[in-house]
């Protein structure tokens, strides 16, 4: 899942950055309104972790442009201004949630889960196809009940897979989705983690549509 | 007498029995003018029938007989109070009594003079008019008895004074009426003001108002406005700083379960790096609030004194924790080095402090830091920190002294107060805090200080 976060305090974003990334997120990070204005407009993110205060405008900015332009991507604000009525006026300014400094690391990366997991319209916590279930939560999957072991990567493009299980994502959208800005992209990965899961879920789970990129194997009548 | 009320009372009731005084006295004093030409002109008159009678033999001197007593009984006034006012003696020029009216004394009333005289007979002032009829050879001596005169003229202040004496609490009633009634406005806006809450800081109604309270009115709304004023101060203050303590510690709190949650030595190491710099910047933070509150809280009278200007620059470069050959902070003895201003030091310090800070964190960590002593103009001193960071986009320029407000290239620890506890310590101590880009890069803030005139 990749995710965008917009924090101005560089030690908290460095912390978000790594913390996230651990929580198996791809983190994109900006420190200004203005970089995740542009941001949002060049990148789709799975969700977007927003602080209010930010020095060249306010979080609320950024949401609002957001939703002018009827973009559904979850928003949690994260903010120090946690009075009953700055949450009320983020949540219906348009934000899915509202989590107040300091905060849980492990707390704010269920949050984003929740929120991205709304936002797909899916209520259950796990993603599961054809005997394949993945908890992005523990960051476990299982095959016909057995535990598979994934790497960090090859999770992050089984996830994405499977967020959309019924249609096919370029081999571009899933570089997108594992890799964040400050990463240096090897050529074949994507070929690479889809070989590899292949290999471990068996090769019908992951089909490739020449041309076009990826899709999970159709569901059995 | 602090009361308004009854000093207006004393005064008004005071003046008011003060001019009934006057006014008592002055008709006294008239009446009794009056009276007494009257009745002398009365007496004059009286004394000259009894000789135009006895000239006409119309009575006979000399015998007690009662024509003289009957004739000399028409000065008896019939009036109860004022009977028996006047009487006549006539005296032959030899000394002896020839007749007198029924209720003169026997006594010689007047001696040889003749017209007015002032006499005590019998224990009471006379008033006598004497004429003397030399063809008969008597004296004729008309007689007015002072006693009677006073209660003539004590009956006519007694007329006054009484009636007055009724009115007087009366009038003191009204007095009371309208001074609390005239001054109602005030005990409503006492009224209004005791039953407000703490917290009710709205003005006060200033319509309709007598233009005696409304000047006090004003000066109340006044101070209810700063107050206010003052409060929503301290509340974003409060608000603000909160805001500014939660951002690191959130930021220490992640990078600590980063540590905890990550294997990876590199992780690890990198987390426990960022935490010592939340910490660093968190204590320098609150170290910044409680200089600001401080400053802000600071009402005392200035009390500046005068110091070698470089050694106030040595002294707050000496209370930086830098290497001890200075680090980046670099010292430029110049010309002003030797000027003295005048200041006080702590104040300087501070701003110097929080000067040197900021570009040792805005500029890139091996670029130096240049402290040095300018003069400037009307004995004014300046002192220059430059760096050779980004500098401060010029739209930020008025923004970066508010307090909190950190530039758009920020570093990890900036507190965005650093500026605005500059400008603050300036500002008690008379001074001046400049910034500007340098054009060859970085920023040159100055602070010019009030100087004292080179020897």
């Amino acid at each position: 899942m990749r995710i965008l976060v917009v924090e101005d305090d560089p030690l908290l974003l460095d912390g978000l950055t790594v913390g996230l990334g651990l929580a198996g997120f791809t983190v994109d990070a900006v420190g200004t309104r203005e970089d995740a204005c542009a941001a949002v407009r060049t990148q789709c993110y799975d969700c977007v972790v927003l602080d209010l205060m930010l020095p060249d405008g306010s979080g609320l900015d950024v949401l609002a442009d957001l939703r002018r332009r009827d973009d559904a991507t979850p928003v949690v604000l994260l903010t120090a201004r946690d009075q009953v009525a700055d949450r009320i006026a983020g949540l219906d300014a348009g934000a899915d949630d509202y989590v107040g400094k300091p905060f849980d690391l492990d707390e704010l990366a269920a949050r984003v889960r929740a929120a991205v997991r709304r936002g797909k319209g899916r209520p259950s916590p796990t993603l599961n196809w054809c005997g394949v279930v993945l908890d992005p939560a523990s960051r476990t999957a299982h095959r016909d009940g057995a535990p598979v072991s994934l790497t960090r990567r090859e999770f992050a493009v089984l996830e994405a897979l499977m967020q959309r299980p019924e249609s096919i994502l370029s081999k571009s959208a899933l570089e997108e989705t594992i890799y964040g800005w400050q990463e240096e992209l090897e050529s074949n990965a994507v070929e690479v983690h889809v070989h590899k899961l292949r290999a471990k879920l068996g090769a019908d789970f992951i089909k490739t549509v020449r041309g076009v990129g990826y899709r999970l194997t159709e569901r059995a009548a | 007498m602090n009361s308004i009320r009854a000093r207006l009372i004393a005064v008004l009731i005071g003046s008011t029995g003060l001019v009934w005084l006057l006014a008592v006295g002055w008709i006294y004093l008239s009446t009794q003018a009056e009276v007494e030409r009257v009745l002398d002109a009365r007496l004059m008159e009286a004394a000259r029938m009894v000789n135009s009678l006895l000239s006409d033999h119309r009575i006979e001197a000399g015998l007690d007989n009662a024509a003289a007593r009957q004739a000399l009984g028409a000065f008896e006034v019939d009036h109860s109070s004022y009977e028996r006012q006047l009487s006549c003696q006539i005296w032959s020029l030899e000394g002896t009594l020839v007749g007198r009216s029924q209720n003169a004394p026997d006594t010689r009333l007047a001696g040889a003079s003749v017209g007015f005289s002032d006499a005590e007979v019998g224990g009471e002032q006379w008033r006598v008019f004497t004429v003397e009829n030399q063809a008969l050879g008597v004296r004729v001596m008309v007689g007015d008895n002072l006693q009677i005169r006073d209660r003539l003229v004590g009956d006519v202040i007694k007329g006054l004074v009484v009636p007055a004496l009724l009115i007087l609490p009366f009038l003191a009633g009204v007095i009371l009426i309208s001074v609390r009634r005239g001054l109602s406005p005030l005990s409503d806006m006492a009224q209004t003001l005791s039953a407000r809450p703490a917290n009710d800081l709205r003005p006060l109604a200033s319509v309709d108002l007598p233009s005696e309270i409304a000047p006090a009115i004003g000066a109340l709304n006044g101070l209810f406005r700063r107050v206010q004023e003052a409060r929503e101060r301290e509340r974003s203050f409060t608000a603000f700083a909160a805001h500014e303590l939660k951002t690191p510690l959130a930021g220490v709190k992640t990078q600590a379960q980063i540590a905890l949650a990550s294997d990876d030595p590199a992780v690890h190491a990198n987390a426990l790096r960022q935490i010592t710099l939340g910490v660093d910047r968190t204590a320098r933070l609150v170290k910044q609030l409680l200089d600001l509150a401080a400053l802000e809280a600071n009402d005392a009278e200035p009390a500046p004194v005068e110091a070698r200007a470089a050694d106030l620059l040595e002294g707050a470069v000496a209370e930086l924790s830098l290497p001890a050959d200075g680090g980046r902070v670099v010292v430029d003895a110049d010309a002003g080095a030797e000027r003295t201003v005048r200041v006080e030091p702590q104040f300087l310090a501070l701003a110097l402090r929080n000067l040197i800070e900021n570009a040792l964190n805005h500029a890139p960590a091996d670029t130096p830091v240049t402290c040095r002593i300018e003069a400037g103009g009307d004995r004014a001193v300046r002192f220059v920190v430059e760096d050779e960071g980004p500098g401060i986009p010029e739209a930020e320029m008025a923004l970066v002294v508010q307090k909190f407000v950190r530039g758009r290239t920020r570093s990890a620890t900036g507190s965005g107060l650093g500026l605005a506890i500059a400008q603050a310590a300036m500002a008690r101590i008379g001074g001046r805090l400049t910034l500007e880009n340098r054009d060859e890069g970085g920023l040159r803030a100055s602070l010019s200080v009030p100087g004292v005139e080179a020897p």
